[in-house]
């Protein structure tokens, strides 16, 4: 399989970098200060197919703390606020879509 | 790289030679499949043992006819995952018979010592320091056993059969 | 029920002291997640989109309410207090910490439960139907020739390693409740003219990314060789299936590119050059594993008992009845489906809760003995008649008494991208939406036996190629579209279903099949014909009219 760090990337707005962590397989976001956080509003946005590249393989170079990381899109609200930029990062910032407990007619 | 046998780490006595390189004219080698079939007789006069490193995406029929003359054979794990070699060990062992040393090369791992030994393998060259340490260790991880292979580990369903007679037996 | 003896607790006590090793030596960094990625998935352990997943073994389906309890524990201790049960009759948990998986496994052993190789690239769990056993016109409990193969490919040192996932099923009915076809090996266990025990051996069966029917390689394995004839397969499988692409690895794609003639060959050659290599099954062997597992002490019992005829008046325990209660082998006993499919639940699921309710069910009316399905459902398999009546009210009191069972509602969905990393959309949210639209039980009988498959890609584990309606999310330009086939069938008549047309959005999907249910109420020739033979009997045309007329 190809590194993330050998794959052709290429960015086509806003993006951040994105994984689970690894002891406990929560969703983390790559920050600006080298780190990761759970909550999206903390994650270092990246502009250019370089930017995210660098990102990435910072990310990926913690192994121990972080698994399968990626980019993935952001979509940037006026205020600045960061908001997931498809469904998959939706589902994976906000939660299931579905309620388990069945919901009647 | 550490070089497993007999448990422990011990020093290697074959050496690995590359394709073009010239051949020492004594000591225990290892060279190729392709080299050693481009003169196998004259190779296995020298003095110094021999041995051939397989690929494992190829048959074993071209090496069946020389083993009872290699002092070695190692088969290769090019990636962990990679399970070729598992199947060309036991054939080698239980099919035919060959009792030199059989030693696994390339990606390997102390989760698959066992496997490797229940395989047939009785050599390793280890990736990793701490998992050559750990080989005694490693292969006391599990005591029962459910499938034959060549190794001669008691598997469980014999172990009941076994038991079974012996309590009928002492009715 | 199967008993493990101290050998098999051990080995699973070894393993589990194996994988707190391995857990361990991957939190210090001492191995990378390249190196043990593999080690996680051979317990069952996957990324998904949002956790880890964990995907405990139930071997060919069984539990005892022992077990059930304690599968209820670790849904409590380890994740959101609830479980769903898979289309291999496995159960899985959403939630769990790496770091604690090693205490969840142990407490799973203590009850005989583990993870082995419910993922990698090994030998998945050996499937059989959920009535095995029970079923009146069995050849014999397939399940003793599941756990023979069970044993022999647990931590099996040559095929740990395989090019990709195997699963084998297993059945002894004239009617395939197993889905043998579509698996890697499907065995058919039958008697010869001459009363012998043996196996038709199909191979190369599958679904997903390139689905096919399986072949019969071997019309019949006498039941002593299956063992050695399995192993020549995997031998052959090991070193010459696909190792370059992932997507091209399966057994499936070897049988397809060397034809079933040449790897018939193949195997056989094998087969014959292993002679005795020790895995005859003689009659004493057999007989040992037959031994461990216990069958009930059933009574001896009335076909029609006096509480049964008095529920007969309550027209909500008849519906149940008549929806959800099967015959049993034994007079005066019956198999019970619980169904998992509640009006507007995702499909599959159970709570701790409701697990723990089940279990003391077991308990009290079906010899401490539960079943999983590869529908999703559970199943009591020796309750008596006279019970019946009282089972179900407390069953309805849980809410698993929807009489549903294998109509429109009793839908098959993968977890979909609500979950899975895998996913190109959702499957979910659409099953729960049908069941609102189908919601009416009458009219839900009105329209009859109809499987629903729903997979949220194209790995396919909601069997969608085999469903009677398949449905198959897939991604375009960001958003959810789903591709409709009709016709497929798991069973001994299995067959992929046909696509009906353009792909759907997500909005639109519970309309469209309306819209085909209601083509098939209009067409079909009278009310006994099922929707899958009226499928066959017309065509895709009309029901491909019907939805895409207005669209």
């Amino acid at each position: 399989m190809t590194s993330p760090l050998q794959q052709k990337i290429k960015i086509t707005g806003p993006s951040m970098v994105t994984a689970n962590r690894t002891w406990d397989g929560v969703v983390i976001y790559r920050t600006a200060q080298q780190g990761w956080s759970a909550n999206l509003s903390d994650a270092a946005i990246v502009r250019t197919s370089d930017e995210a590249r660098t990102l990435l393989g910072e990310a990926t170079a913690d192994d121990v703390g972080a698994i399968g990381a990626y980019i993935a899109p952001v979509e940037l609200e006026d205020g600045g606020a960061i908001k997931p930029g498809n469904l998959r990062e939706h589902i994976r910032s906000e939660g299931l879509t579905i309620d388990l407990l069945p919901v009647p007619a | 790289m550490p070089l497993v046998k007999q448990g422990k780490i011990t020093t290697d006595l074959f050496v690995h030679i590359a394709d073009g390189a010239e051949l020492p004219g004594d000591g225990a080698i290892l060279v190729s499949a392709a080299r050693f079939l481009e003169n196998p007789e004259a190779l296995l006069k020298r003095t110094g043992k021999v041995g051939v490193i397989w690929p494992n995406n190829r048959d074993l029929d071209d090496l069946v006819p020389y083993l009872d003359r290699l002092a070695a054979v190692a088969l290769v794990f090019p990636s962990f995952r990679d399970g070729r070699a598992y199947s060309q060990a036991r054939l080698l062992r239980e099919r035919h018979g060959y009792d030199g040393e059989l030693r696994a090369t390339g990606q390997v791992l102390r989760d698959q010592f066992v496997f490797m030994s229940r395989a047939g393998f009785d050599a390793f060259e280890v990736k990793k320091d701490a998992d050559a340490d750990a080989f005694a260790a490693t292969m006391k991880s599990y005591s029962v056993f459910y499938q034959p292979t060549g190794d001669g580990r008691v598997t469980a369903l014999h172990r009941r059969m076994q038991l079974r007679h012996s309590e009928s037996a002492g009715q | 029920m199967y008993a493990y003896d101290e050998l098999d607790r051990t080995l699973i006590n070894e393993r589990v002291s194996e994988f707190r090793d391995q857990v361990k030596r991957r939190l210090s960094g001492e191995l990378t997640e390249d190196e043990f990625k593999m080690l996680r998935l051979q317990n069952g352990v996957y990324l998904q989109l949002h956790a880890y997943m964990f995907r405990v073994a139930i071997p060919y389906g069984t539990l005892s309410s022992k077990q059930m309890r304690a599968l209820a524990r670790v849904a409590r201790r380890y994740d959101r207090g609830y479980g769903h049960f898979t289309t291999r009759q496995n159960i899985q948990f959403n939630w769990i910490k790496l770091a604690e998986l090693p205490d969840a496994l142990a407490d799973l052993a203590e009850v005989g439960i583990h993870a082995m190789q419910t993922s990698g690239n090994n030998m998945r769990n050996v499937t059989s139907d959920q009535w095995a056993g029970v079923a009146p016109g069995e050849v014999e409990d397939p399940r003793i020739w599941s756990e023979i193969l069970r044993q022999h490919t647990t931590l099996h040192p040559e095929f740990s390693f395989l090019p990709r996932k195997f699963k084998i099923a297993i059945t002894a009915s004239e009617h395939d409740r197993a889905a043998i076809k579509v698996h890697d090996i499907g065995l058919r266990l039958y008697k010869s003219a001459e009363g012998e025990t043996g196996f038709e051996v199909l191979v190369g069966g599958g679904l997903g990314r390139t689905p096919f029917i399986g072949k019969t390689i071997k019309p019949f394995v006498h039941g002593r060789d299956i063992l050695s004839y399995v192993e020549a397969i995997l031998r052959v499988y090991n070193q010459y299936g696909r190792r370059d692409n992932i997507y091209k690895a399966r057994i499936k794609i070897l049988v397809h590119e060397l034809g079933i003639e040449k790897f018939a060959r193949e195997v056989e050659e094998e087969w014959k050059l292993m002679g005795d290599v020790g895995l005859t099954l003689d009659h004493s062997i057999i007989e040992e594993v037959r031994s461990r597992f216990s069958y009930p002490a059933y009574d001896k019992l009335p076909h029609m008992p006096d509480e049964l005829k008095q529920a007969a008046h309550d027209p909500l325990f008849e519906r149940w009845r008549r929806n959800s209660v099967f015959p049993h082998k034994v007079q005066g006993y019956s198999i019970v489906t619980l169904s998992l499919k509640p009006v507007g639940g995702p499909p599959g699921d159970a709570t701790a809760d409701q697990m723990d309710a089940v279990a003391d069910l077991a308990d009290k009316y079906s010899f401490g003995e539960i079943r999983v399905g590869h529908e999703q459902n559970l199943c009591l398999p020796h309750v008596a008649k006279r019970d019946l009546p009282q089972l179900w009210k407390a069953l309805d009191r849980l809410g698993l008494a929807t009489p549903n069972v294998n109509l429109v509602t009793d839908i098959i969905a993968c977890p979909g991208l609500d979950y899975c990393s895998l996913a190109n959309a959702r499957s979910i949210p659409i099953a729960q939406e049908l069941t609102r639209r189908f919601a009416n039980h009458d009219t839900a009988e009105l329209i009859g036996r109809l499987h629903i498959n729903i997979s949220g890609c194209i790995n396919a584990c909601g069997h969608h190629h085999v469903g009677h309606i398949g449905i198959l999310g897939v991604e375009k330009n960001g958003e959810e579209f789903y591709q409709i086939t009709i016709g497929g069938r798991a069973d001994e008549g299995a067959q992929m279903g046909t696509l009906i047309g353009p792909a759907i959005p997500y909005a639109e999907v519970a309309d469209v099949i309306e819209d085909i249910v209601e083509a098939y109420l209009a067409l079909r020739d009278r009310p006994e014909e099922l929707f899958v033979d009226a499928v066959k009997r017309l065509g895709v045309e009309p029901f491909k009219e019907r939805v895409y007329a207005t669209r």
